[in-house]
C-alpha cells in the first residue's frame, strides 16, 4: 500500500490563489444567504424550487465523485489489482466531491438547523426517496474518509493503527460500493414523483438504472480526467498503459446505457419527441451525441492509446452524464406556465466557490500527502 | 471463492431485471383510498362572484400578512389586497379567466369565470410521500394534509412532487417555512371549519364530509341550465340556502379522480384547463415512486444480500494484496 508518495512542490501557486479567490467570493454570498434567505442570492422559485445547487453541486457533483466507487468495483470486487495505483487519488477526489455536495446541501436546504431530523427515527419517512438519498450520502461521506484514512496514517507514520485499518478495510470497501449503488440510482428515482412536470424524454421508471450506469461510466471518466490533469499540471508522466486499459471498459458501459435509454423510449413510443427541433428535443440529442463520441473513440485501440483522445473521450462522457442530469432536473422540468429559471450570478458564484474550495484542497493534499502513485522520478 | 462473486453478480443482475420487467403498473404500489371521515371542500365556479372574501378570511384566520403588488394598465397602482398567486403569504386565491370581450360569466368564448386555488388535500398526496422527515402528514381520520415546521428541513422536495404546485417557500426569510392551506384545521377544535367556506356569501365554496360533497356535485350536474336551485351556503348540509339560476356546467367533477383523487373538488362552466388546472392521470405519482423504492429496498433484504457478497469479494481482494 505504500506505492504512493507526496508529489511535493510549492503550495501557494498562481492557480491555487485563483481558486482561493473564487472560494472567497462564494463564501461571501453564502454568508449573505444565511442572513437574508435563499431568495436574496438565488433565482429559485416555488415553480423551480431546485436549481443548480441541487442539479450541479449534488447530482452532478456526486456523479463526478464516483471515481472511488467505480475503481473499487474494479479493483476490489472484480479483483483487478493492477489498477490499484489509481485508487488513492480517485478516493481523495471522491471524498472531496461528496463532502462538498454535503456542504452544498447545507447551503440549499431552508431549515438547515433541523437537518439532523433526517437521522431521528420518529421523523424519518421511509417512503421518501429523499430520505434514502440523504442517509446514504451522509453515511458514504463517512465511509469515504475512512477509506482514505490510511493516507493520513502513513503520513503520521502511525504503523499500528495503519495495520488495524488495513485489516478491517474490506468492510468499508464493501460499504463504499453498496452505498453509491443505492444512492446514485435513487438520485434518478427522485424525479419519478414529479410526474408530468418532467418531460417524457426523461420521465421514466428506468431513470434509476440510467443514473446508476452513467454514474459508473462517469467514475471511470473522472479517473482518466484527473490522472491526465494532475500529470500535466504536476509535470509527471501520464499512467498511459493503465489508463488505456481502463478506458476499454467505458464503451461497454456506454453501450449498455444507450440500449436501456433508447429501448425504453422506443417501448414507450416517446422517441419521436427527440426530433421535434425544440429546446428539450435538441438537448436530448446533444446529451446522447456526447455519450456516443467516447463510445466510438474508445472502441478502437488507437483511441485508447492516445492520451489526447483518451482525455477528450473522458471529457465528453463527463459532459454527457452531466447534461443527462441537468436535463432530468432542470431543462426537462416544467412546473407549468409562468415559471422560469436561470441561475443568478450570486447563486452561480456559490457553486463556483464550493468547487474551488474542493480543487484548492485537492492541490494541497496531493502535494503533501502520499496520494499519487510513485513514478520513480517524480 | 468464485462462487460468492458469481452470486453477487446474480443478485446484481436480478435486481436490474426486476427493474427491466417493464409494465409500470407492475411496480406501482396499490392506490390509497379516502380516509373514513374525510372532510372536504367543494368549489362551484359558476356561482362564485369573485368577491375575494374567502381570501381575506383565509389571511385573518391563518394570520398571514398582506402582499404588496401592483395592478393597472401600466402596473403603476400599488395595492395591498391583490396577491397575484399563491405564495408563502397566501394560502388561498381567487383567479379570473377572461376571453375576448369577457361579456358573459361561465362562458368559454368572450366570457369569464373564476377559479379558487389552494391545497387539494390529495387522497394519495405526493408531498407526503416525498417528505423525508414526515413534516407533511395526512391525517388518517379526516385526511387533512398538515405541515409541521419542527420536522421540516426545507429540502423543498414537496414542491417538486406536488402536481398542483401548492406548497410554497418563504424565499425572503432566513428561517423559512413551507406554507400551504391546511383546511384551517386549527379551527376544527373550536367546532369551526375552513374560514374561506364560512365567509363565502354565495355558497361557491362549501365545506363538509367528502362523500356528501361529491354527492352534491353529482346532483348539480343533473340540473338543467336556467332552472332554479337552492345552493347550500358555508357547508354542504347547511339549512341556509341561496336560490340561484343554474348555469351550464361542464360535465366533469375536477378532483374526483385527479392524481388519485382529492378532497377539494370543483365544478365549472368553463373547461378546467382554461382555468389553469393541470390535466393529470388518475393515479398518484407517489404510487410508482414508492413502488420502485420498495421493490428494491423491501426489508433491506436486497441491499443486505449485496453487501454480504461485496464483503466477501473485498475481503478476498485485500487479502491477496498483503
Amino acid at each position: 500500500m505504500s506505492e504512493a508518495k507526496p508529489a511535493g512542490g510549492k503550495i501557494v501557486t498562481g492557480p491555487f490563489l485563483f481558486f482561493v479567490a473564487l472560494a472567497v467570493i462564494g463564501v461571501i454570498f453564502i454568508i449573505k444567504r444565511y442572513i437574508y434567505g435563499l431568495g436574496a442570492v438565488s433565482n429559485l422559485s416555488d415553480g423551480y424550487p431546485w436549481g443548480i445547487w441541487i442539479a450541479y453541486d449534488v447530482v452532478v457533483g456526486t456523479a463526478f465523485a464516483c471515481g472511488g466507487y467505480s475503481l473499487a468495483l474494479l479493483v476490489y470486487i472484480m479483483n483487478k489489482g493492477q489498477y490499484h495505483p489509481l485508487v488513492r487519488p480517485a478516493l481523495l477526489a471522491s471524498a472531496f466531491g461528496y463532502t462538498m455536495a454535503g456542504a452544498s446541501i447545507m447551503v440549499d436546504i431552508g431549515r438547515y438547523w433541523q437537518s439532523y431530523n433526517l437521522f431521528l427515527p420518529w421523523y424519518s419517512q421511509v417512503n421518501s426517496v429523499m430520505l434514502e438519498v440523504a442517509l446514504c450520502i451522509a453515511l458514504y461521506v463517512l465511509v469515504l474518509w475512512i477509506e482514505f484514512s490510511p493516507t493520513f496514517m502513513e503520513w503520521l507514520k502511525a504503523k499500528g493503527l495503519l495495520q488495524t485499518a488495513n485489516k478491517l478495510m474490506f468492510i468499508f470497501i464493501a460499504l463504499g460500493v453498496l452505498l453509491p449503488t443505492m444512492h446514485q440510482s435513487s438520485l434518478g428515482t427522485l424525479m419519478v414523483i414529479s410526474g408530468k412536470k418532467l418531460y417524457p424524454l426523461w420521465q421514466t421508471q428506468f431513470i434509476p438504472l440510467l443514473a446508476l450506469i452513467s454514474a459508473i461510466g462517469m467514475g471511470y471518466a473522472i479517473v482518466i480526467f484527473e490522472s491526465v490533469v494532475s500529470a500535466t499540471s504536476l509535470k509527471r508522466e501520464i499512467e498511459m498503459p493503465l489508463l488505456s486499459k481502463l478506458s476499454g471498459i467505458i464503451p461497454w458501459i456506454i453501450g449498455i446505457y444507450l440500449i436501456v435509454r433508447f429501448g425504453d423510449l422506443i417501448i414507450r413510443g416517446q422517441l419521436g419527441l427527440a426530433f421535434h427541433g425544440d429546446l428539450k428535443g435538441n438537448f436530448f440529442l446533444l446529451e446522447n451525441i456526447l455519450f456516443i463520441i467516447p463510445l466510438v473513440i474508445l472502441a478502437s485501440p488507437a483511441g485508447r492509446n492516445s492520451p489526447r483522445s483518451l482525455f477528450y473521450s473522458a471529457v465528453s462522457l463527463l459532459l454527457a452524464g452531466s447534461l443527462f442530469r441537468f436535463d432530468a432536473f432542470l431543462i426537462g422540468f416544467n412546473p407549468g406556465p409562468g415559471w422560469h429559471y436561470f441561475p443568478s450570478f450570486s447563486e452561480t458564484m456559490i457553486t463556483v466557490g464550493i468547487v474551488s474550495i474542493e480543487i484548492a484542497a485537492y492541490m494541497v493534499f496531493v502535494k503533501r500527502l502520499p496520494v499519487l502513485p510513485d513514478m520513480g522520478h517524480a | 471463492m468464485d462462487i460468492e462473486r458469481r452470486d453477487f453478480l446474480k443478485i446484481a443482475a436480478g435486481s436490474s431485471l426486476l427493474l427491466a420487467a417493464g409494465e409500470s403498473s407492475a411496480l406501482m404500489r396499490p392506490p390509497k383510498s379516502m380516509p373514513p371521515e374525510a372532510v372536504g371542500m367543494f368549489y362551484d365556479s359558476t356561482i362564485c362572484i369573485g368577491c375575494k372574501v374567502c381570501q381575506k378570511a383565509c389571511k385573518e384566520s391563518n394570520k398571514l400578512p398582506a402582499e404588496h403588488t401592483v395592478i393597472g394598465p401600466e402596473m403603476s397602482i400599488p395595492v395591498w389586497d391583490n396577491p397575484i398567486d399563491l405564495s408563502g403569504k397566501t394560502y388561498n386565491i381567487i383567479k379570473c379567466y377572461k376571453s375576448g370581450t369577457a361579456e358573459n360569466k361561465n362562458q368559454e368564448e368572450n366570457g369569464f369565470a373564476f377559479i379558487q386555488r389552494h391545497c387539494m388535500h390529495c387522497v394519495d398526496p405526493a408531498c407526503v410521500s416525498a417528505c423525508p422527515v414526515s413534516a407533511l402528514r395526512k391525517n388518517p381520520t379526516n385526511g387533512v394534509v398538515t405541515y409541521n415546521k419542527d420536522a421540516c428541513i426545507g429540502c423543498r422536495y414537496c414542491q417538486v412532487a406536488c402536481p398542483f404546485n401548492i406548497p410554497k417557500m418563504e424565499w425572503d426569510n432566513p428561517f423559512p417555512q413551507i406554507r400551504k392551506c391546511q383546511f384551517c384545521d386549527h379551527r376544527f377544535k373550536e367546532g369551526k371549519f375552513s374560514a374561506c367556506c364560512e365567509f363565502c356569501p354565495t355558497g361557491a365554496s362549501i365545506f363538509g364530509p367528502a362523500k356528501d360533497l361529491l354527492e352534491e356535485a353529482r346532483k348539480r350536474l343533473t340540473l338543467k341550465p336556467g332552472q332554479y336551485y337552492d345552493y347550500p351556503v358555508a357547508t354542504v348540509n347547511s339549512k341556509q340556502k341561496q336560490r340561484q339560476k343554474v348555469a351550464a356546467y361542464v360535465n366533469y367533477i375536477y378532483g374526483e379522480k385527479e392524481a388519485g383523487g382529492t378532497q377539494f373538488i370543483m365544478l365549472s362552466g368553463v373547461p378546467f384547463d382554461k382555468l389553469g388546472m393541470p390535466s393529470l392521470s388518475d393515479k398518484s405519482d407517489a404510487a410508482l415512486s414508492e413502488g420502485l423504492q420498495h421493490t428494491l429496498y423491501k426489508g433491506m433484504i436486497a441491499p443486505a444480500a449485496v453487501l454480504a457478497g461485496l464483503i466477501f469479494a473485498a475481503y478476498r481482494s485485500t487479502k491477496n494484496d498483503k
